[in-house]
């Protein structure tokens, strides 16, 4: 298992050395930089942009640019300064991944405590009612567009009242108590993650369904049954275990697929994360800030990739690496 | 539980299922038992047409403002008059009377019949045919609004007919590109396996290890943001290919590195077929069943991803209309409480998806020798 972990961590390195470049490169072939905004300006004097220019690197070569950014990295864990905040990208970034954390593992676990029951439900009930109706609503959730449901639950929210239009907390947050911050949050919590928790639980949901009646046909599952076992201990014991597998490996893949699609969702409700980071990055062409979300976002989705191999060593002693 | 009545013995025979039926008459038999897939399909092609003749059915064009009618509910159409009178579909016309609050009453005087094949605006049916004939309208200083109007008076539904234009076409033409990008590098990769495989799966990987949308969003920062927008358009279908092509190779690959040990490739070889003809002739061909499933279950990604980016602003422009960008006026919370009718577009992307998800799951059933039995 160390070896697997070692192997992967390794194989990590240049897939992001990859990233980096396209990254690096894709801005270099867009127009203009941060400063060619700020040219436009007749209030600001060529001299001081030059100046300004200097002082950010930007009139080096692109290589070179790289070169010390990548540096700064290995050296420093330094990654730039973003033009626009005035700020270290490393902090400006992590207070906003934390708050895209929050909301993709709270839509993951909701995702997970409902998919896994729902799906042996109707995997055990095949055929009947129960199986059809989750069936209907899991393709129904499957194909809502998320930017929809966003604005649905706002107009929802807008409407009823019941719930908190956008950002993370009250305007009075500061002045609540402790219980009452929490419940704040929470409240604030609802929306978002139910938008994203609505598209992964169909999918999820239908797998572990298939699986559970691909194992159910299995021989050992009719050895149990014939063993006189009774059918809830051969379901839960015998059947689920082996079925819930493939799903653990899908656990990795979904905090990736969770990243993207908070993006949307944090826009429309202005949920202070990395994808509205992003957003406001890629307009005002803030080149490190964009270079580090893009680096950050795509370490999510490999070490999830990573989590989701390891996951299913453990589980399946078949495996090995 | 068997598709009794059929008249086929179900699955497992081949014999039989092969007597006077070719493997596409068999493949209809299946489809069109699911009638999710059938409606799924049906949908589609109302869409697709409606899209192709949107210059016709819309009463007016993508871009005809009327700043008297801004935010104007959908028109109610009746069919009795205020006196109770029966009449033909009929609507009355409306005055604004409160300008701050955007509330319109109806002037009850006057009636304006719903009319087939009126003339309204000059255009050119399917991109040729020059004239002046709408599907429907009213009388000229009224206007009718199916799905009411937007913050320049502009019709709903006119719009959503000609974004429809641009959100749909988008995932054809996407996955014509993407698959055959997909289709040549996964099978060259599978094929010749060693450096040339390495080095394309390793191009791949750095593809697929950013989320979608960073990607996406990354390209497109490439490109400067005041061009055309029909060059917008090529430009969000290529970012969308260049971003979606990596997984598809790499699932050919996978299918190409076990097609390649067959007898029928290796006797190819040996004839001294060339290695791209052996590709494209031989081994593609036997993942056609698959492609076709994958491709229709991936148009709602491109569909998806062109609203993304412009509903962020970063695709089609105004005063062109795609769905995307027809959401955007959504974004405030008051246009969005008051004027909930602009929300109309992500109804039709919903539904465009779901079809496509019917669509594909049925195409699957029908398309796997496997399932058919097990659906029995």
């Amino acid at each position: 298992m160390p070896q697997l972990i070692l192997k992967r961590l390794l194989h990590m390195i240049p897939v992001l050395l990859g990233i980096s470049l396209l990254t690096f490169l894709v801005m270099q072939l867009a127009p203009g930089d941060f400063l060619s905004q700020m040219e436009l300006n007749p209030q600001v004097s060529p001299e001081a942009i030059a100046s300004m220019r200097e002082r950010f690197g930007l009139d080096q070569p692109w290589f070179v640019q790289y070169a010390i950014w990548l540096k700064n990295i290995f050296f420093h864990l330094d990654f730039g300064e973003s033009f626009s905040r005035h700020q270290p990208v490393f902090s400006v970034l992590s207070t906003a991944l934390g708050n895209t954390f929050i909301l993709a593992a709270t839509a993951a676990t909701l995702t997970w405590v409902l998919a896994v029951p729902l799906g042996v439900l109707a995997a055990v009930k095949q055929h009947s009612w129960i199986d059809k109706i989750s069936s209907l609503v899991a393709f129904l959730g499957l194909s809502v567009p998320e930017v929809f449901l966003a604005l649905l639950l706002i107009l929802f929210a807008a409407k009823t009242g019941w719930f908190p239009v956008g950002d993370m907390v009250s305007l009075n947050h500061e002045q609540l108590s402790w219980a009452g911050k929490v419940a704040d949050r929470l409240h604030h919590l609802v929306l978002p993650a139910l938008v994203l928790t609505t598209v992964p639980l169909a999918g999820r949901m239908r797998q572990m369904r298939a699986n559970l009646l691909d194992v159910l046909r299995a021989d050992y599952v009719t050895t149990a049954r014939a063993k006189g076992l009774p059918e809830r201990t051969v379901i839960v014991k015998h059947a689920v275990r082996n079925a819930l597998n493939p799903l653990i490996t899908l656990f990795g893949y979904t905090l990736g697929a969770l990243l993207s699609g908070a993006f949307l969702v944090e826009v429309v409700m202005s949920w202070p994360g990395l994808g509205r980071i992003t957003i406001e990055a890629l307009i005002s062409r803030d080149l490190y800030l964009i270079m580090g979300s893009v680096m950050m976002a795509s370490t999510v989705l490999i070490v999830g990739n990573l989590v989701a191999d390891i996951l299913l060593a453990l589980t399946d002693p078949r495996i090995q690496v | 539980m068997s598709p009794a009545g059929v008249g086929v013995p179900p699955g497992g025979s081949p014999a039989g299922a092969a007597v006077g039926q070719g493997p596409w008459r068999l493949f209809w038999r299946h489809f069109r038992k699911s009638q999710f897939a059938v409606a799924g399909g049906i949908i589609l092609v109302v869409f697709y047409t409606c899209a192709l003749l949107a210059s016709f059915i819309a009463p007016y064009s993508m871009t005809l403002q009327d700043r008297e009618r801004f935010y104007h509910p959908p028109s109610r159409i009746h069919v009795r008059d205020a006196g109770g009178r029966w009449h033909a579909p009929f609507i009355y016309g409306t005055r604004m009377q409160d300008r701050a609050r955007v509330i319109y009453v109806e002037d009850t005087s006057v009636r304006y019949p719903v009319r087939t094949f009126v003339h309204g605006e000059p255009h050119k049916l399917l991109w040729l045919i020059p004239t002046d004939r709408h599907l429907f309208g009213v009388r000229a200083p009224e206007r009718i609004f199916l799905m009411g109007s937007d913050q320049f008076g502009r019709d709903v539904f006119s719009r959503l007919l000609f974004g429809g234009r641009i959100s749909l076409s988008v995932g054809l033409f996407g996955i014509l590109i993407t698959y055959a990008l997909g289709l040549l590098l996964g099978g060259i990769a599978g094929y010749y396996g060693g450096l040339v495989d390495n080095v394309l799966m390793r191009f791949s990987e750095v593809f697929m290890s950013v989320p979608a949308l960073y990607l996406i969003l990354a390209l497109r920062a490439a490109f400067p943001d005041d061009i055309p927008s029909d060059l917008i358009y090529l430009m969000i279908i290529l970012i969308l290919s260049l971003v979606l092509w990596a997984s598809l190779a790499r699932i050919i690959r996978g299918m190409v590195l076990s097609i390649r040990e067959n007898e029928y490739v290796t006797a190819a070889e040996a004839l001294g077929m060339s290695s791209m003809r052996i590709i494209v002739r031989h081994i593609l061909p036997n993942t056609a069943s698959f492609v076709i499933v994958a491709a229709t279950l991936s148009v709602p990604g491109y569909i998806l991803g062109e609203v993304a980016l412009s509903f962020l602003g970063a695709g089609i422009q105004e005063p062109s209309a795609s769905w995307g960008n027809m959401l955007q006026q959504a974004q405030s919370v008051r246009v969005l409480r008051s004027f909930p009718w602009i929300l109309v577009p992500g109804v039709f992307i919903f539904l465009t998806v779901l079809a496509f998800n019917f669509l594909g799951d049925g195409l699957r059933d029908a398309l796997d020798p496997k399932k058919v039995e097990g659906k029995a």
